[in-house]
Formats: structure tokens, C-alpha cells, sequence
């Protein structure tokens, strides 16, 4: 019987995937490790690779086909000795059936080790809003009783253990391993598929007006989807204020001319990225989730960093960002940056994060309200830096200023608050020297 | 020589050797099986299989014995010592030649001789005409199987201080026999002499008979041992046997320190076994053995590249299915099989063959506990199960061990007619990680004994009915 390939689940939660593109023919001898496909998932795209050795009998769907449920029959692998004539009546990419084994680990994604690694690693503060039920996948998780009362016990999500049992059953040593790595954290990541999905209305474009009509990708429609839902649920309110950027700029200059031979150069943005964790740490009211019953708040400050890539944007994370120096931030946000717009950040590179910086400095916008990325309870929007009029000491001077705005849950923070952590941002910015302390 | 280059030489054909043989073929492998006496080793020819039969011959008088008790009148019970031990050479015989049968099916080669490493991947073999010839192969599973353990003072003649291996065939009853050690080996002999009318006594150097057994088993088989008769010292040790006419007197320091002298015609040996490492050329390979086993990793490997032990000869526990197990996992690894575990010691599930019978599978009580597991315990006893009662088999008692905090299946011990057939059930329970629920839920048949592995399992859980 030829070898089925199955559509993976990339992440947890991934219920379905695009099959962005094939990297293997018909025809084509594999080894396992050979990498078969490219799959583009809500907001990556991942390879696929095989871990089983054969000749491509059959691709299954085409390259560019959307939302494949994770489970259906992607592709068909001859074994050794088998022919085409084996495929016979097993052409067509089969739903994933509740009745079938949902993957005898046929494909799996490709970074196995990074996942394997991510595990361990911390993923956001303590602790984690609901998590979304494990009915979220679809198909049957094959699992031995014992891991199944174990995992119900330790709160494991068993959709995201790899069994490594007969046929990829999740056994007791795989829930406890899971357990283990879970306990070397603090906490799962907030999750967005919590989320509803928010309905999106219907229109015929006016008939008279030429257009051209393009199909949203994965991440446009994750984009949608949380936006709507955020200005839809989150009350925001706004909190504008203007700071002072000389002495930044300056110190910039200073440590830039040191550290050129290290090849870091320190964007402004590095610097607001490392105030922002500061001020979160000095007011750790303003570093909050609403939780509906509860609200959480984190004693870690993980900033996520708005990236514009090409068809959207993405926010890679920078973890424990009050804990890391400058030039720290900075090479984690350029590697993370490049990868964002490669496409190939990893769910955990992207996923959590508590709060928000988004700026667009840049493109010299003097300043914008930004939609907050749920479930965090605030984002910073940050504009240009410019020279500008300003009044010192009863005479009018000239300062490069900037103008941020603080757009809050107001469910989780009040306008003193928000205001408190401004004012401890606007401290670390103006007198850069502080934030060595 | 095309024709002595293989993929896999498996040195010795026991149920480790023959097994692995088998699998590799399967596998595709070009394999070798050499082995110096008997296709089918100890267990086939010494072991597990003449002795069912003996002990088959001797459960069948203890019914005869019991006919009134069911209704019957036998008259004149009698045994022929003779054709009980023949019948045993014959089934032995029989299988013996089912293994070559096997070995012939499955297109692996196999070589009678004596085996000796001979350089890396190779193994020289001498066969009982003194002619050699040298083979080949990547690699090589040494499965030489194990012989019965003396000790200085505790040497076997073969003629009044047996082995299992005299035990086995002997040519009259003695009137009085000691049997060192209470293990399986021991206990069964004990057993199945004692069936036949024979004055037995058990000497055990540990403070209970049957000590790999949870020690409620222990103290039921005791009991039930000296209600038929038996004669059994624990926490004695034999010092000293001497031959004396056609007899043996043995000294024994008794429990309380005494010296006692025992006057025997026969003596059984089972104090444990050690492995047949001798002759391999094993320390010129780099083998590493220590207390006369071939020290392995959990994959059979010696650290010796291409060089793999399995079975008797790697250690305990030593059983035939373990050795088996072994050999297969260590030869799909050898093919490159993917997805293997070794194999999990604790779900190998023993049984000693003695009346009453013994089985258990996973952890003791008292293991359990110094494990650090919080415990459930569950008992159901013969007595109140119906099956039992009609078959005329009302004791013994199975007990079960649950972790209080996952309802995992720790271990379970039976004893009692059939229990040996009776284990496997819960082996396959611990493999599958079932837990109480699953159990609990499996619905067993009425009416069998198997209803009490049911109610022992509610019993854990304080649910069960017919007690």
C-alpha cells in the first residue's frame, strides 16, 4: 500500500493550511528529512519534510490550494517495489475521516527541532488565558488511556503532543515529557483561535468601477478577522503625549560609533522597545490581559513589534525585553524582522507578547491611534521624530520631538494608568541615561 | 566464500536465538544460526517445555487422587516413572524438531557447532567432527542462554546433587529430596515431586519463598506448600552436602542460627543461574561481562561495534519471552526498522507452574511503594468465584496494584489454578496503559476465572460485588 501524506498540523491550533507550494514532482525519489512542500499556515509559511523514503506517486492537490483541512491526503509515496498500479483507487485527497489514524506521522513539519525547543521555552508570562478546546482539531487523537487522564490532570493539550507510541499513539512517557517541558515555563502562549470569527459582510463591487480582485491570503484574513474583533469587543481609549528625542538621538550616535565594528547599529525603535519594557516593569499595572472573569497581569514584559511584510503585517516578539540590553534588542529585532519578511517566522516567534509596539516613524506620520492586538491590553503607537517649536524656559527652542499615543483596554486599564506608564516611558526616552538603571 | 558472508550470526538457537533467526529473516536478512546442541536451547529441551509436561503428568494424578471429590472412583492410581519422564522427552522432541521446521521455513541457515568470535564480524565454528569453517557477518547476536548456578560448597555430581537438568529425567523416585532454593525452577520441582508422593523440603536462604513475588503470594504459596506437605525453611542456608551411600546428609543453619542435618537421597540445585560466557572469546572482543553476564545497553548492544547479547546471557530477568522480545527488538534495530522502544522490563509478566500456580506482571506491593506511588490495592479471592467453585479450585486470590493518583496499573499477582493463563490480560492492560476505568469497563466472560481479575480490579476501587 502506498505511503498516504497527510496535510500537518504545523502549530497546535492549525486547523487548516494552504498548500503554498511543491517542492517534489511525481515521479521524484524521497529519503526522509527531503523537504516535499511548502505550507502556508495563518501567518508562516512552513516546510514540509518526509520521514519516509519512496518514490512521489501521486501529488493530490495543486500547488496554491487553500484551506486543507490539517489530516486529508495531500500525496501518495511509493514504497520500494511498488508501482503506479498501487494507486489505484486511492487518487483523490480524502477528507480526513474521524475513523482513520489521523497521521502515522507521515509528514511533519520541518523545524521538528526548533518545536521540540520551543517547548521549553518561555513563551509568554504567567498565567495563561483559556486556552481553546481541544476540539479545535478535527481529527481523532490516537492516545493510551493513561496518557489521556494524565494529560486531562496536567492540563496538556494532547493535540499538541507528538505520540511517539505504535502508529504515533501518544503514550505515558509523551504527556509526561510534555508535562515537563510545560512546567519548565510559565505559561502557554495566549492564544488568537479563542478568538470567534467575526462575520464578514458581502459586497459586489460597483459595476461601473474596473477592479481587480484578490483572493486574501492566510494572514490578511487572521488580520481581518482579529481587528474587527478587537475594535468590535476591546473599548479602546487613547492617550497621546510628546517626547523629547535629542538626548536619544545623541546617545544613539555615541553608542552606534562603538559598537560599528560589532555590525549592531541601534535603530531608534531598539531604544523604545527597551523604554517600553522598563516603563511596563515600573508600572506593571499597565502589563495586563482581561480574562473575562479575571484579569492577568505578567511580571515579564514581552514586547511584540508591529512588522510590515509584504500582503499584511506580523508581530515577532521580543521576550523579556526589560531583561536584554540594547544591543541585544536590537540583533533579536533584526534577525526577527528579516525572517518576518521571508515568511518564515515560527508560530512561537510571533505568538504571544504582551504588549504592543507599532510605529510609523518612518513614513513620517506625525501620529495614529493603533487597534489593540487582542488579548493584550495595549499598544503603542508611535509617529516621526521631528523638529518642532517648542516652549523651554518661557522661550520658544528647537527639539526633535515625537508624539505617541497609547491606545487601552479600558476593561483591564484605567487613564491613570495608562497615563502613569506614558509618563515613565516619556522619563526613559528623554533621559536615555535612566535606563541603565 | 559468498557462501559464509551473512548479514546476521546469531550464536546460540534458544527461544532468544531462534526468535531473533526468524525476525531477521523476515527482514531480509542473509542470517546464520549456530548452535552447538539442542534447535530450540534449554527452554525447549531442559526447561519450560518438560517440565509443563512432567508437571502436566502430575496435576493429572493429584485430579485422580481427588476423583471421589468430584464424584468418580478411580481405582489403583498408579504412575510409571518411566513413561511420565518419556512422554516429557517426546514433546521436547517434538518441538525440537518444529524449531528446525521453522528455521528451514524461513530460509535461515543454520550451522550445529560450536561457536567462538574470531575477529571483528567474524565467528569461527567448530562442529562435533572437529572441522571448522569461518563466517562472516556485520553482525552478530551472541543468545548463549544460561546454565544452572553452583556455588563452591553447592556443586552438583549429577548423580544424588542434581541440577534441573537430572531433575528432569530421573530413572527412580527418591524418597526424600531438598531442593536449594525456592525461584521458579526450584518451586516447580518442588511441586511436582511432592505430587508424586515424594518428602520434600524447601530451603531458602531469603525470609520467603518465591521472593521476586509480591510477598502476600509468597505467604499463600507457603501455606498452601505445607498443607500438602512440604517441608519449608526460610532464611536458611544450606552449609555443607555430603554424599553418604546413596544418600546426601546436608547441614543447614536454620533461621534461629541452629545447625540441622537433613538426611536426603536427592538434592535439586536451583540457587539462580549464570550465563554461558565461556568459550566466546569474549574478553578478546572487549566484551565486557561481569557476574558471569554480558553487560548490554537497553538495544542488546555491547559497546563492541556489530556485537549484540541478548537473553540469558545479558542478564535477568530470565525468561524465554524475554529473551525472545530481545531478540527481535535488537534485530529490527539491526534492519533499521523505525519507531522501536526497547523493551520495558516491568510489563513482562512471569509464571511459576507449581499447585498452585503463580503469575504476575508489573510492580510488588511493597516495590510499588518504594517507587513512591500512592497505592490503591485490590484482592479478590478464588472463594468467591464461581467458575473456581465448580472447577473444585476455591483458593488462592488475585490482587492488583493501582497508582491512587492515575489509576495507571502498577502490577498484578495471581495464585490459583490457571493463573498462568490468566496474566496475559492484564500484561496487555499495562501495555495499552489502560487504567482502572478501562477495566473496569471490559466486560469478562461468565462464568471464568477471569471474572476475578475484574472483581480484583473493582476491588481496588472499593466496588466489588461478589465479596
Amino acid at each position: 500500500m502506498p505511503i498516504e501524506i497527510l496535510m500537518p498540523a504545523l502549530s497546535p491550533t492549525m486547523e487548516k493550511g494552504t498548500l503554498a507550494k511543491w517542492l517534489v514532482k511525481e515521479g521524484d525519489a524521497v529519503a526522509p528529512g527531503d523537504i516535499i512542500a511548502e505550507i502556508e499556515t495563518d501567518k508562516a509559511t512552513m516546510e514540509v519534510e518526509s520521514v519516509d523514503e519512496g518514490r512521489v506517486g501521486k501529488l493530490l492537490v495543486a500547488e496554491g490550494t487553500e484551506d486543507i483541512p490539517v489530516g486529508t491526503r495531500i500525496a501518495l509515496l511509493l514504497e520500494e517495489g511498488e508501482d503506479e498500479s498501487a494507486l489505484e483507487g486511492m487518487g483523490k485527497a480524502a477528507q480526513p475521516a474521524p475513523a482513520a489514524p489521523p497521521a502515522p506521522a507521515v509528514a511533519e513539519p520541518k523545524p521538528t527541532k526548533e518545536k521540540a525547543a520551543a517547548a521549553d521555552r518561555p513563551v509568554a508570562p504567567s498565567p495563561a488565558p483559556p486556552a481553546p478546546p481541544a476540539e479545535a482539531s478535527k481529527t481523532r487523537i490516537f492516545a493510551s488511556p493513561l496518557a489521556r487522564r494524565l494529560a486531562e490532570k496536567r492540563g496538556i493539550d494532547l493535540a499538541a503532543i507528538r505520540g511517539s507510541g505504535p502508529h504515533g499513539r501518544i503514550v505515558r512517557a509523551d504527556v509526561e515529557a510534555a508535562a515537563k517541558a510545560a512546567e519548565a515555563r510559565p505559561a502557554a502562549a495566549p492564544t488568537a483561535a479563542a478568538a470567534p470569527a467575526v462575520e464578514a459582510p458581502e459586497f459586489t463591487p460597483p459595476a461601473d468601477v474596473p477592479y481587480e480582485e484578490i483572493k486574501l491570503s492566510g494572514m490578511r484574513k487572521v488580520i481581518a478577522k482579529r481587528m474587527a474583533q478587537s475594535k468590535s469587543h476591546v473599548p479602546h481609549f487613547y492617550l497621546t503625549i510628546d517626547i523629547a528625542l535629542d538626548r536619544l538621538l545623541a546617545e544613539r550616535t555615541r553608542l552606534n560609533a562603538g559598537l560599528a565594528e560589532e555590525g549592531v547599529k541601534l535603530s531608534v525603535n531598539d531604544f523604545l522597545i527597551r523604554a517600553a519594557a522598563l516603563a511596563l516593569r515600573k508600572v506593571p499595572a499597565a502589563n495586563a490581559m482581561y480574562a473575562g472573569e479575571k484579569v492577568y497581569r505578567f511580571t515579564r514584559q514581552d514586547i511584540s513589534v508591529a512588522v510590515a511584510v509584504e500582503g499584511g503585517l506580523i508581530t515577532p516578539v521580543i521576550r523579556d525585553a526589560a531583561a536584554k540590553g540594547l544591543a541585544e534588542i536590537s540583533r533579536e529585532m533584526k534577525a526577527l524582522a528579516e525572517k518576518a519578511r521571508a515568511g518564515k517566522l515560527m508560530p512561537e516567534e510571533y505568538q504571544g507578547g504582551t504588549f504592543s509596539i507599532s510605529n510609523l516613524g518612518m513614513y513620517g506620520i506625525k501620529e495614529f491611534a493603533a487597534v489593540i492586538n487582542p488579548p493584550q491590553g495595549a499598544i503603542l503607537a508611535v509617529g516621526a521624530g521631528e523638529k518642532r517649536a517648542v516652549v523651554v524656559d518661557d522661550a520658544v527652542a528647537i527639539r526633535t520631538m515625537m508624539t505617541v499615543t497609547l491606545a487601552v483596554d479600558h476593561r483591564v486599564l484605567d487613564g491613570a494608568i495608562g497615563a502613569e506608564f506614558l509618563a515613565a516611558f516619556k522619563g526613559f526616552v528623554e533621559d536615555p541615561i535612566t535606563m541603565l538603571l | 566464500m559468498a557462501d559464509n558472508a551473512f548479514d546476521l550470526i546469531i550464536i546460540g538457537a534458544g527461544p532468544g536465538g531462534y526468535v531473533a533467526a526468524i525476525r531477521a529473516a523476515q527482514l531480509g536478512l542473509r542470517t546464520a544460526v549456530v548452535e552447538r546442541e539442542h534447535l530450540g536451547g534449554i527452554c525447549l529441551n531442559w526447561g519450560c517445555i518438560p517440565t509443563k509436561a512432567l508437571l502436566r503428568s502430575a496435576e493429572i494424578k493429584h485430579y485422580l487422587d481427588h476423583a471421589n471429590d468430584f464424584g468418580l472412583s478411580v481405582k489403583d492410581v498408579a504412575f510409571d516413572l518411566e513413561k511420565v519422564v518419556k512422554r516429557s522427552r517426546q514433546v521436547a522432541g517434538q518441538l525440537n524438531a518444529g524449531v528446525k521446521t521453522l528455521l528451514k521455513k524461513n530460509k535461515v541457515t543454520t550451522i550445529m557447532g560450536t561457536a567462538r568470535l574470531a575477529g571483528h564480524g567474524k565467528v569461527a565454528v567448530t562442529d562435533h567432527e572437529g572441522g571448522t569453517r569461518e563466517l562472516g557477518a556485520r553482525n552478530i547476536i551472541i543468545a548463549t542462554g544460561a546454565r544452572a548456578r553452583e556455588l563452591p560448597h553447592l556443586k552438583a555430581d549429577g548423580e544424588r546433587i542434581w541440577t534441573y537438568k537430572q531433575a528432569m529425567v530421573p530413572a527412580s523416585l527418591p524418597g526424600r529430596l531438598l531442593v536449594v532454593g525456592s525461584g521458579a525452577i526450584g518451586v516447580e520441582f518442588a511441586s511436582f515431586y511432592r505430587d508424586l508422593g515424594v518428602e520434600v523440603t524447601i530451603v531458602e536462604v531469603l525470609d520467603r519463598i518465591l521472593p521476586v513475588e509480591d510477598s502476600e503470594i509468597s505467604a499463600f504459596a507457603q501455606k498452601q506448600f505445607e498443607k500438602q506437605g512440604m517441608r519449608i525453611l526460610t532464611s536458611a542456608s544450606v552449609e555443607k552436602l555430603e554424599s553418604k551411600g546413596d544418600g546426601v546428609r546436608a547441614s543447614i543453619k536454620t533461621k534461629d542460627g541452629k545447625a540441622e542435618t537433613l538426611a536426603v537421597d536427592r538434592v535439586i540445585l536451583a540457587i539462580g543461574i549464570t550465563g554461558n560466557v565461556e568459550g566466546l572469546g569474549l574478553e578478546e572482543a572487549g566484551v565486557r561481562v561481569e557476574k558471569g553476564h554480558i553487560l548490554v545497553d537497553e538495544w542488546g548492544r555491547t559497546g563492541v561495534d556489530g556485537l549484540w547479547a541478548i537473553g540469558d546471557v545479558a542478564g535477568p530477568p530470565w525468561l524465554a519471552h524475554k529473551a525472545s522480545h530481545e531478540g527481535v527488538i535488537a534485530v529490527e534495530r539491526i534492519a533499521g526498522v523505525k519507531g522501536l522502544h526497547p523493551l520495558d522490563t516491568q510489563r513482562i509478566p512471569g509464571c511459576t507452574y507449581s499447585r498452585p500456580q503463580v503469575a504476575s506482571v508489573g510492580l510488588t506491593e511493597e516495590k510499588a511503594k518504594a517507587a513512591g506511588h500512592t497505592l490503591r490495592i485490590g484482592r479478590f479471592p478464588f472463594i468467591g468465584n464461581g467458575k473456581a467453585i465448580a472447577l473444585g479450585e476455591p483458593e488462592g486470590f488475585v490482587k492488583t496494584v493501582f497508582d491512587a493518583e492515575t489509576g495507571a496499573l502498577l502490577g498484578a499477582h495471581m495464585i490459583g489454578a490457571e493463573v498462568t493463563e490468566l496474566i496475559q490480560g492484564y500484561a496487555i492492560a499495562m501495555t495499552l496503559e489502560t487504567t482502572e476505568a478501562e477495566l473496569m469497563h471490559s466486560v469478562f466472560p461468565h462464568p471464568t476465572l477471569s471474572e476475578m481479575m475484574h472483581e480484583s480490579v473493582l476491588a481496588a476501587y472499593d466496588r466489588a460485588i461478589h465479596i
